[in-house]
């Protein structure tokens, strides 16, 4: 049929996809793909393609169809359809350059945030067909080149950040020191066997954003947890080999974490506020590795916030004055159904909180999830204006007095800074654990 | 045109309920087999309590806040799905025959009734239609199977309604009718009209994982 938004669309070049799909061949592409979709795949994506009657019902999911005027080259449906809709119906024979349009699309305009699944009357996981995809890119070599960058940071250290062994270590030490000028007899203990809680963070809390470790170990004193940390490989949680398709590093990485939890002896994970970590560990890494649930107990640090509240270990001094807003990140609120929680924490810690509409499991994801932010500068620009929706949201709840944005997921704090940034919102963002630590009665 | 009739109406109907209960039957199976193999995560998420959540949800108009957010495609969809079941098995006409064939019978809709639900479905093709025509997204999506498979719906009701009113050549169009009824009652497992089989166990799947393993609402 007529593809005219299609066209509109500007050429965006990346090296990984362009340079992976130079060295392609039309046979090449054949064999990887009927490889996988005979080896790889099965009733779901069966099911899925041949059901979907192309009714449009979840166009309107999407934020990037939303915030793109309603271009029906966003559509859930359309985005399968012109991916792994067309692979299937030619059994393979496409070229080089629709695996280029596939992985641009597959890569940089779903957030895999499973929202169009709850506008979908059959229930279809466009999500997964989209996963699907990336893995096909994957198998090319025709990931996006920062998205690849990391997933061999991954495959290299273990961790997102090129984060050494002796850095992590450093870093962690480099944090406790700091604290103890706060509350001398803070500890942040690294490798104690048998402790309640493994705590595990994303690699770019180490690297760039280590005041995060600093308020946890805080949090963690005041509340008397029994916590502990690990000095090997398995403390990052982060997990983009999810998102880049490569699906055996993702149970190798979902396996070091578990693993350095079970060498500790403790009884439950608990996890930093990031939302597709929790979901490698949760839902798709433990799966991977023949889990039905991740053989420990996870529990995302909102949960982890709600149990210290509740049970009065932390206390609040003064509650956060300014009106606040609560972003609410897909893979925890769709992925675990956190959204109760994180509101109680919230009232907990803040004098006025506004909602943003819509909310909880129908929020609209902040264009960064997925491994979209990860797809680097290149696609950066057309992430933020395919969040329109989002930054609309930002604006009425600024409009009602709002100053600060509650967002607890690392990717969506990069997002959700670019849109604010883009559009001149001039909103600030705190994650649940800035908040806190803030407002909490710590020791004297 | 007597043979014709009689060949339609006997070994091509016996045909067409055999390659539909069939097709059925295969379709149902080969995917719960080849889910077995290639996707066992089904078998493992899939919860019945929260499958019939979501689909009871998805089943009832407006239970869903897509089906809020568009109130005349729900309620016209919902009346389509229903008398697409109503009206072939409990027309007048049709019970008539199931009696005379096989002296059995039911509960059947009069006359004017059929004919207004008859009615209703043409109309609600015609939205369907004139949807897939006019609305951007779903006509980007409309693939020409997509018309097709409307056409296979629509043309034993336009038919049906012709011949009931003997209008024109209803003779002919009467054979025309369980002709085009058959054709869609074969290729219900075989098309996109497989949705009549698979909605409840894709919804139920879902269902399943959002509320037994995320703990979230899916509609």
């Amino acid at each position: 049929m007529v593809e005219p938004a299609a066209q509109k669309k500007p050429k965006i070049h990346d090296k990984g996809i362009e340079q992976g799909a130079a060295k392609l061949t039309p046979e090449r592409i054949e064999t990887v793909i009927r490889q996988f979709l005979k080896n790889e795949t099965g009733a779901r994506l069966k099911a899925y393609l041949e059901t979907c009657v192309h009714c449009g019902l979840c166009s309107e999911a999407c934020h990037f169809y939303l915030s793109n005027d309603n271009d029906p080259s966003f559509a859930p449906a359309a985005k399968v359809k012109q991916t792994l809709g067309e692979i299937v119906k030619r059994k393979g024979r496409v070229s080089p350059a629709f695996i280029e349009k596939a992985c641009e699309i597959a890569h940089t305009e779903c957030n895999l945030c499973r929202r169009c699944a709850m506008y979908c009357p059959f229930g279809i996981d466009v999500a997964y067909l989209m996963l699907a995809m990336r893995r096909i890119c994957h198998l090319l070599g025709t990931t996006p080149q920062y998205l690849q960058d990391t997933a061999h940071s991954h495959s290299a250290t273990l961790n997102q950040m090129w984060v050494k062994e002796d850095e992590w270590i450093d870093s962690l030490q480099w944090q406790e020191e700091e604290a103890q000028e706060e509350i001398p007899a803070l500890r942040i203990p690294l490798e104690k066997e048998g402790a309640d809680i493994f705590y595990s963070v994303i690699g770019p809390e180490p690297k760039f954003r280590a005041q995060l470790i600093y308020q946890a170990a805080v949090i963690m004193n005041t509340a008397g947890v029994d916590w502990t940390m690990p000095a090997t490989p398995g403390w990052d949680n982060s997990d983009m080999c999810m998102y880049s398709g490569d699906n055996e590093m993702m149970a190798r990485l979902k396996r070091a974490h578990f693993e350095a939890a079970m060498r500790l002896k403790v009884k439950r994970i608990v996890m930093g506020e990031c939302g597709h970590a929790f979901r490698s560990v949760y839902d798709m890494g433990n799966r991977a590795l023949g889990w039905r649930m991740p053989p420990i107990p996870v529990v995302h640090a909102i949960e982890f916030y709600y149990e210290l509240l509740k049970s009065g270990r932390i206390r609040i001094a003064k509650k956060y004055p300014t009106p606040v807003t609560i972003h609410d990140p897909c893979n925890v609120v769709r992925g675990r159904g956190l959204h109760e929680m994180l509101r109680y924490v919230a009232d907990a810690l803040c004098e006025t909180v506004v909602e943003m509409h819509p909310n909880r499991e129908h929020n609209y994801c902040c264009s960064a999830g997925g491994g979209v932010i990860n797809t680097g500068p290149p696609f950066k620009n057309k992430r933020v204006a395919g969040n329109r929706v989002k930054a609309e949201q930002l604006f009425r709840v600024k409009t009602k007095g709002v100053k600060t944005v509650i967002a607890p997921c690392h990717n969506c704090h990069g997002g959700l800074e670019d849109i604010i940034h883009v559009n001149q919102l001039g909103l600030e963002l705190k994650f649940l654990g800035d908040l806190i630590y803030e407002t909490m009665e710590k020791p004297e | 045109m007597h043979a014709l009739y009689s060949f339609v109406a006997g070994p091509l109907l016996w045909a067409a309920f055999i390659v539909f209960f069939g097709g059925v039957v295969y379709r149902l199976v080969s995917m719960a087999l080849l889910a077995h193999k290639k996707d066992l995560v089904v078998y493992s998420y899939m919860s019945l309590r929260y499958a019939l959540r979501s689909i009871m949800h998805w089943l009832v108009p407006f239970g869903s806040l897509n089906s809020r957010k568009r109130p005349v495609l729900t309620i016209v969809t919902f009346i389509f799905h229903c008398c697409i079941f109503l009206v072939p098995i409990f027309l007048f006409a049709h019970v008539v025959l199931w009696k005379e064939s096989w002296n059995v019978s039911w509960w059947y809709l009069s006359e004017a009734t059929g004919d207004l639900l008859t009615l209703v479905v043409i109309g609600a093709c015609l939205f369907f239609l004139v949807r897939r025509l006019v609305l951007p997204d779903v006509k980007y999506l409309s693939s020409p199977s997509d018309f097709v498979v409307l056409a296979l719906v629509a043309a034993p009701f336009i038919t049906g309604f012709w011949t009931y009113h003997q209008w024109v050549g209803f003779r002919a169009m009467g054979i025309v009718h369980m002709l085009s009824g058959e054709i869609l009652l074969a290729a219900i497992p075989f098309t996109k009209l497989s949705h009549m089989i698979f909605f409840p166990f894709m919804r139920g799947y879902m269902g399943s994982e959002f509320g037994a393993i995320r703990h979230a609402r899916d509609w």
